[in-house]
């Protein structure tokens, strides 16, 4: 859905308020800071819907803190049910983590929790509601820190870029949806006349092997996302596409767009026709500057980039989910109303056997490797194990071969005659925190079961698994494995992920690691903050079916003597 | 009285542990082992064949988690020019579901026959999944109380000509130890219903579709699409809607 031209907010006061370029935009600054959640008519797509918003805004306030001040932000839920906020990828103490159950016990409807925290961080975050399905129905902000010593990039504009996906539907009914039907949203399911095409294109034998072996394994190449454009109207900065969100330039300038995915179910694929992009952070942390034409970024990832237009005219800020079943739009323009060509979605992408971690040989393979070119240099992983849970009802598939290393891009990216940025192409300035080799490994398969629509991590759910303990200062090496054909953001709350290269070796710093279909990634924590955190993919359906974990950090013992 | 204390203590100490853990999942709200519900309407349709017209029906609800689930389940059909409450005959079944593997769950409960003669009672047990080649299958045993058996199997897939416009193919098999007359039922593969359906999803919740079926009824069978002198095997048009919520 495009949403209505000009969509709307109907503002408290009962006003039609046309959603124009960064009007409404509230930007907070300073240490204090009052910040009220309520419901709030919106209207995209024609229809009249309440959204949870903050003060009064959607998205909420963007918040500018200083690296080395002390904030206060006083939060009051003035919704009829229990609310919360998390400030995503901020290191603080666990009882201002705002994850309800763990953190504290949520703000209860008309009370206000006081967050304070010190801010030992810079760049650019967001904050979004833990609380069941809110950051869906519109509780996400942006956070810039500005760094103690001023930022390393000069710049003359500087926007964040907030994708998100909004749908009328009530979350709690998708949910349900995905429980009865889980393919209910995709309208890119295989026919018969792709087969046909794929006949034509690889001829029978091979094209009947490629089938057959989907069929046989009951998996459905084109499951990319679970919730797509057939529910969600794709926002910028809060504005649909024909609203056309616009950032203001002039000629030569250099602008920072600081771009936060903070959609619930969606990975977007990033691009701006006529400028090349260069990626300066990654979850807020600095990376080696790195210049490209397109990057993924999944839910809750942050990245940074500087764009210096040379012409005077409009440029468009295109965003297409990684199904192509819609898109995010906004503009750089010189002067407001200025619209440059807007891309058409590109042919939605088929997974293959090898985004599977499956074996890549026979017949099958040829139909498959269309797509895959730039595998061949990819690893082999390590020989894989996989837990009993992971042969039970509620996985619906192992990877055998996981693949390893950094450098794919993700599908439906590769080989698109764009450069586009892989996690092999960033390094995070100044290495890694923690120096130590890990003292412990920790192996997580992401698992699932599509058809079931249960999601795990090693084949238990949230309320089926014990708490991972983690000993206080330990070095840990977490590996993940996902065994599921989707791409999974995997957020850890309190500390840092440090993703190694497949030698081993300091790559970046995240906050959200996202895991490719059949890939085996690691990373490296130092369990330094005390506390119960939480640990989970930030793909909303998946954490409220399960894929969550506790990890508790025991308290440093005092010292012997 | 300190030692009193302490057994308590120690005898009370799991609850509290259960008592913290179901406030933090309340607080916490997240729920994955919650229950869900669906109706489908499978087969809502009327059929026209040799001689004979009348509707058919066939449903299935479930309410429960990821593993376990109350499931019910009903086909059936009614003559044509009669009021359908009246002349219907068919079966319901109870079942309980629990998911056993990755693409299998087993069933056991019951089933009850109506219409049509005497009204039976069956004790069900029965394995429902996905075989490969995304062929969707139930296949249910059967213990009457005069000792009879009774086997059904029902297998159906999609294939897609568009996102919408969905082919769907079906085969039903049902199986007696021994004839029920009283039902006018045969013994051995009683019936077999192999059908073809067309259906246009104008949402997902909603199909109306076209189609046909080839049944084959075996001697002392009768049903009552199935007048005197109508042939055993025939193939029926049909036209329904399919819809679930």
């Amino acid at each position: 859905m495009q949403g209505i031209a000009g969509g709307t907010l109907l503002l408290g006061a009962g006003r039609l308020f046309g959603r124009t370029p960064a009007s409404a935009a509230q930007v907070l600054s300073g240490s204090q800071f009052d910040l009220s959640i309520d419901q709030l008519p919106v209207n995209y797509t024609g229809a009249a819907r309440l959204s949870t918003a903050v003060n009064g805004q959607l998205p909420a306030p963007l918040l500018r803190w200083r690296e080395g001040d002390v904030v206060t932000l006083r939060v009051t839920n003035r919704l009829a049910v229990r609310s919360s906020i998390h400030w995503h990828g901020m290191i603080l103490p666990a009882d201002m983590d705002g994850v309800p159950g763990l953190s504290f016990p949520g703000i209860a409807p008309g009370a206000t929790y006081v967050y304070r925290f010190a801010v030992q961080q810079h760049g650019t975050y967001w904050y979004h509601s833990h609380s069941r399905f809110q950051e869906q129905t519109g509780l996400y902000g942006p956070i810039v820190i500005e760094p103690r010593g001023g930022e390393r990039h000069r710049c003359e504009r500087d926007y964040t870029v907030l994708l998100s996906d909004w749908t009328d539907l009530d979350p709690e009914h998708i949910y349900a949806t995905l429980k009865r039907q889980s393919d209910y949203f995709n309208y890119h399911q295989r026919t018969i006349a792709e087969f046909e095409a794929d006949v034509a294109r690889h001829g029978l034998a091979a094209a009947s092997a490629s089938w057959g072996m989907w069929a046989r394994m009951r998996m459905d190449p084109t499951d990319l996302l679970d919730v797509s454009g057939a529910t969600y109207t794709y926002l910028m900065n809060g504005a649909t596409p024909d609203a056309n969100w616009t950032g203001l330039f002039s000629r030569g300038e250099r602008i920072r767009l600081r771009f936060i995915n903070g959609s619930s179910m969606s990975f977007f694929d990033v691009r701006i026709p006529g400028l090349v992009m260069t990626v300066i952070a990654a979850d807020g942390q600095d990376v080696e500057p790195v210049s490209v034409d397109e990057f993924r970024i999944g839910a809750a990832e942050v990245y940074d980039v500087m764009v210096q237009p040379a012409e005077d005219r409009a440029y468009t800020i295109f965003a297409q989910a990684m199904d192509r079943s819609g898109f995010a739009r906004g503009t750089l323009a010189p002067q407001p109303g200025m619209q440059a060509e807007v891309p058409r979605l590109a042919a939605p992408p088929r997974l293959t056997m090898a985004d599977m971690g499956m074996a890549m040989s026979g017949a099958a393979s040829m139909a498959d490797m269309p797509d895959m070119p730039g595998m061949s240099h990819v690893a082999a992983a390590p020989a894989v194990r996989h837990s009993a849970a992971e042969h039970g009802p509620g996985v619906d598939m192992v990877a055998a071969e996981p693949r390893q290393g950094l450098d794919d891009p993700g599908i439906g990216l590769r080989d698109n005659g764009r450069r586009v940025l892989s996690y092999g192409d960033l390094r995070t300035l100044g290495g890694a925190l923690d120096a130590r080799v890990p003292q412990r490994e920790i192996e997580l398969h992401l698992t699932g079961h599509m058809q079931r629509y249960m999601w795990s991590f090693n084949g238990r759910k949230f309320s089926d698994s014990q708490p991972l303990q983690w000993r206080y200062g330990e070095r840990l090496r977490i590996v993940l494995i996902n065994d599921t054909m989707m791409t999974h953001p995997i957020h850890l709350h309190g500390m840092w992920s440090e993703v190694e290269d497949a030698g081993g070796e300091f790559q970046l710093r995240k906050h959200t690691v996202t895991v490719q279909p059949g890939q085996r990634l690691s990373y490296r924590v130092t369990a330094d903050a005390p506390g119960r955190w939480a640990y989970h993919c930030h793909l909303l359906y998946h954490m409220e079916a399960g894929m969550f974990r506790e990890v508790i950090v025991a308290a440093p013992t005092p010292a012997a003597g | 009285m300190p030692r009193t204390v302490c057994c308590l203590a120690i005898a009370l100490a799991p609850l509290a542990a259960e008592v913290a853990a179901d406030e933090m999942q309340m607080q916490m709200q997240m729920d994955d082992a919650a229950r869900f519900g669906r109706i489908l309407v499978d087969q809502l349709e009327w059929r026209h064949g040799d001689g004979a017209s009348g509707g058919v029906w066939e449903a299935e609800g479930w309410y429960g988690n990821d593993d376990d689930k109350l499931l019910a389940r009903s086909e059936g059909d009614w003559p044509s020019g009669a009021p359908a409450a009246a002349t219907a005959s068919g079966r319901a079944e109870l079942l309980w579901d629990r998911i056993v593997t990755r693409w299998w769950s087993v069933q056991g409960g019951a089933r009850g026959d109506f219409g049509a003669g005497p009204g039976r009672g069956w004790a069900a047990l029965g394995v429902q999944g996905l075989a490969p080649y995304w062929i969707a299958v139930e296949a249910t045993a059967y213990l009457g109380s005069a000792g009879t058996l009774a086997a059904r199997l029902k297998t159906e897939t999609d294939l897609r000509f568009t996102q919408r416009l969905i082919l769907q193919p079906e085969l039903e098999l049902n199986a007696y130890s021994r004839p029920d007359r009283a039902r006018d039922q045969g013994a051995g593969l009683a019936d077999l219903q192999a059908g073809l359906r067309l259906r246009y999803e104008l949402r997902r919740e909603l199909a109306p579709y076209l189609g046909a079926v080839w049944v084959r009824r075996a001697d002392a069978t009768a049903q009552p699409l199935r007048a005197a002198g109508e042939p055993a095997a025939q193939w029926q048009w049909l036209a329904g809607v399919r819809c679930w919520f």
